[in-house]
């Protein structure tokens, strides 16, 4: 068994592209849900509309690369006012409802046929990132032991553990604030909240829009080291692994959705890498399960883990017992 | 806060003085109103809930808004605050016309209520559930709450200030305490002191004994009776008799959405209405059957839901000072000794 290449796979999971993509997406999402109470299952949308509006500004319109990053970013913006405003007077639950279909418009719309001459339907598009790469001051790549990264890898995760340090910086200064301690009162009881004159509304807008545009900064990063935008990649399922990672980390913790991102796609990465491996060599009978097979039973020991997680440690990683977000009883 | 009447210095004297010649009559005008309501009606559906003609809350003083469930009292609260919307009708705070304005609006106004169902915060600190009380705070703006140096200095004053009134509220031991952590009665406590923290010029308090362990009632009490020393206007619903008739300046009754009847606490409690209203028009009908009186009662619980408030106004009647009819909760009873003496000499 190559052991380096399971264990090279599984630590380049905890600094890669992907990771960094999940984990600025879940740092917006732990702003909704950790710390405003807002219950957005639409978060893979602000990824999906940030990407897109990066990738049809450059390779549709030939707009500039820096053009693409501004509408992307207008674009969560927009995204986020669309969805509040009808929403954000209802019960929480209708939040849940309504952006779990937005986000899932929002998909349809970008792989329908009719837009397909801009959005390039269900192929999506490619060729927007020259002028990321071209930015790009590393010339070869990195090689430490078993792990090893392009010098193309490198560059995206430059920019993109910038951005996480700069959106856990956000984060941390909006929330020990008086900014975030009404934020965080909203999601105890907003009707207390607005007994003392907030204006409850206005506060869930601006976590709406906050979480939003950090949401789509991972929705660049995920756009720029795939140099493709592809619709379906913005499914529920990728809202559903947001969710997740926010409350294996701790959700109202600022470093939770980091940490959580980490071990989910090393846990993730050792364990597809893992289960092919030991098919391969005999040590699981085919009976039990192919290789075909073995990416799927890795997604359910990932849920298994989720669901023990939730009962034995429903705080996450880093949250306080007294503090639990989600009470797994 | 700063209120100009707080010259006269004993609060019950002023307020007494304010209402001495008030008529007791339901709708009756005030000296010096601070709020004034005109044909507030609210529906749900065919059931009109609150229909509620002319009142008037004279400033300073406490008023009680009494009535059998039902009545439609905390619906009026509700729509007096902002956190429902009338279908018809108007009012005016401090001259200002509230209706139709927004709940937090009404706050900044300087009305501000607590709930009968305890709003603690419970999973910010005690400290913090009084921190975010304080009004125009500039760190409260998303784009200066990055940048500590605009609101530290704000903070330190609204922090000073919220420990002044945790130290008066003897809620200091717990500043640093999750509130979920807090008691019943010390939940109501942090909702009064936080309600401060707005420093209203009325405070609208929606059953605030409900739920609270008799050791802590005539600590609550005291604390109601010293906003009004304070100059602040009280307007709050109970059940509890005892201490309706203990604090309360004027009594104004609600019954099936309207007002019924208004005066000081005991014309009120002798008033026939009030008693109608509370255990049914026909509650001294066939009593030589003691089977239909049985029968009789029941209905009137059915169609009033008013047992439990047909119970503590029979309590009013029979009770001796110091007997508490708020339902208790479990503790502190080595505190009560101490608090019956309290009772005596407030009688």
């Amino acid at each position: 068994m190559n052991w380096d290449v399971i264990f090279g796979v599984s630590l380049e999971s905890l600094l890669n592209a992907t990771m960094i993509a999940y984990a600025l997406a879940a740092i917006g999402l732990n702003v909704h849900f950790g710390y405003t109470g807002l219950l957005n299952f639409g978060q893979s949308a602000f990824l999906g509309v940030a990407a897109y509006g990066l990738a049809m500004t450059v390779s549709t319109f030939d707009l500039p690369f820096w053009l693409g990053i501004v509408i992307g970013l207008v674009g969560a913006v927009l995204l986020a006012l669309l969805l509040g405003i009808p929403t954000l007077r209802l019960r929480a639950d209708y939040l849940a409802i309504v952006t779990i279909a937005a986000a899932e418009i929002v998909r349809l719309l970008f792989r329908s046929v009719t837009l397909s001459e801009w959005t390039g339907g269900s192929d999506g598009l490619q060729r927007f990132s020259d002028d990321f790469y071209s930015m790009n001051p590393y010339s070869k790549g990195l090689e430490i032991g078993v792990v090893n990264f392009d010098e193309r890898e490198l560059w995206v995760m430059t920019v993109g553990w910038l951005l996480i340090a700069l959106s856990l910086l956000i984060v941390f200064l909006a929330m020990r604030s008086p900014w975030g301690r009404v934020i965080k009162a909203i999601r105890e009881d907003e009707d207390a909240v607005r007994s003392l004159g907030k204006n409850v509304v206005s506060y869930k807008m601006q976590s709406l829009i906050l979480g939003g545009v950090l949401g789509s900064l991972g929705g660049f990063i995920f756009a720029l080291s795939r140099a493709a935008v592809q619709p379906d990649t913005y499914g529920t399922e990728f809202t559903f692994y947001m969710y997740t990672i926010v409350i294996l980390g701790g959700a109202a913790r600022v470093f939770g959705p980091v940490i959580g991102s980490m071990i989910f796609w090393v846990l993730l990465a050792f364990i597809n890498a893992l289960l092919p491996a030991l098919i391969s060599q005999g040590y699981i009978p085919t009976w039990i399960m192919t290789p075909i097979q073995a990416g799927a039973v890795g997604y359910i020991l990932v849920g298994l883990g989720l669901v023990l997680l939730l009962i034995f440690r429903p705080q996450g990683i880093f949250g306080d017992k007294k503090e639990v977000m989600l009470d797994g009883r | 806060m700063a209120d100009d009447i707080t010259t006269v210095p004993p609060g019950v004297a002023r307020a007494a003085e304010a209402l001495k010649d008030v008529p007791h009559e339901p709708g009756a005008k005030k000296k010096d109103p601070i709020l004034v309501a005109d044909s507030v009606v609210r529906r749900f559906g065919g059931l009109t809930a609150v229909n509620v003609g002319h009142v008037e809350i004279q400033r300073g003083a406490i008023t009680a808004l009494i009535g059998p469930n039902g009545a439609g009292k905390t619906t009026f609260f509700n729509l007096l605050t902002g956190f429902d919307r009338p279908d018809e009708g108007k009012w005016e705070f401090n001259g200002k016309p509230l209706a139709g304005v927004a709940a937090h609006k009404v706050a900044r106004q300087g009305m501000v209520r607590t709930f009968q169902l305890t709003k603690a915060l419970s999973r910010l600190s005690v400290i913090d559930n009084m921190r975010l009380g304080g009004t125009g705070q500039k760190g409260e703006r998303f784009w200066q709450s990055l940048i500590p140096a605009i609101w530290r200095g704000q903070e330190k004053e609204i922090t000073e200030r919220a420990d002044e009134l945790l130290a008066r509220f003897k809620l200091d031991t717990k500043r640093e305490d999750f509130a979920g952590s807090l008691s019943g009665g010390q939940r109501k406590l942090l909702e009064m002191a936080r309600a401060l923290m707005v420093q209203p010029d009325m405070v609208m308090l929606d059953e605030p004994m409900a739920g609270v362990n008799p050791a802590l009632t005539q600590s609550l009490l005291g604390h109601v009776k010293s906003l009004r020393e304070d100059g602040m206007t009280v307007l709050f619903v109970e059940h509890d008799m005892d201490m309706v008739r203990d604090i309360s300046d004027w009594v104004i009754v609600m019954g099936q959405g309207s007002i019924i009847a208004e005066g000081t606490p005991d014309t009120v409690m002798a008033d026939p209405r009030v008693i109608d209203a509370y255990l049914g028009a026909h509650h001294d009908g066939t009593q030589h059957d003691p089977e239909a009186v049985a029968e009789e009662v029941g209905e009137v619980a059915a169609t009033d839901e008013s047992a439990a408030p047909g119970g503590s106004g029979a309590s009013a009647d029979s009770a001796a000072p110091g007997d508490f009819a708020a339902p208790g909760g479990s503790g502190a009873s080595g505190e009560v000794s101490g608090e019956k003496k309290a009772a005596g000499a407030d009688e």
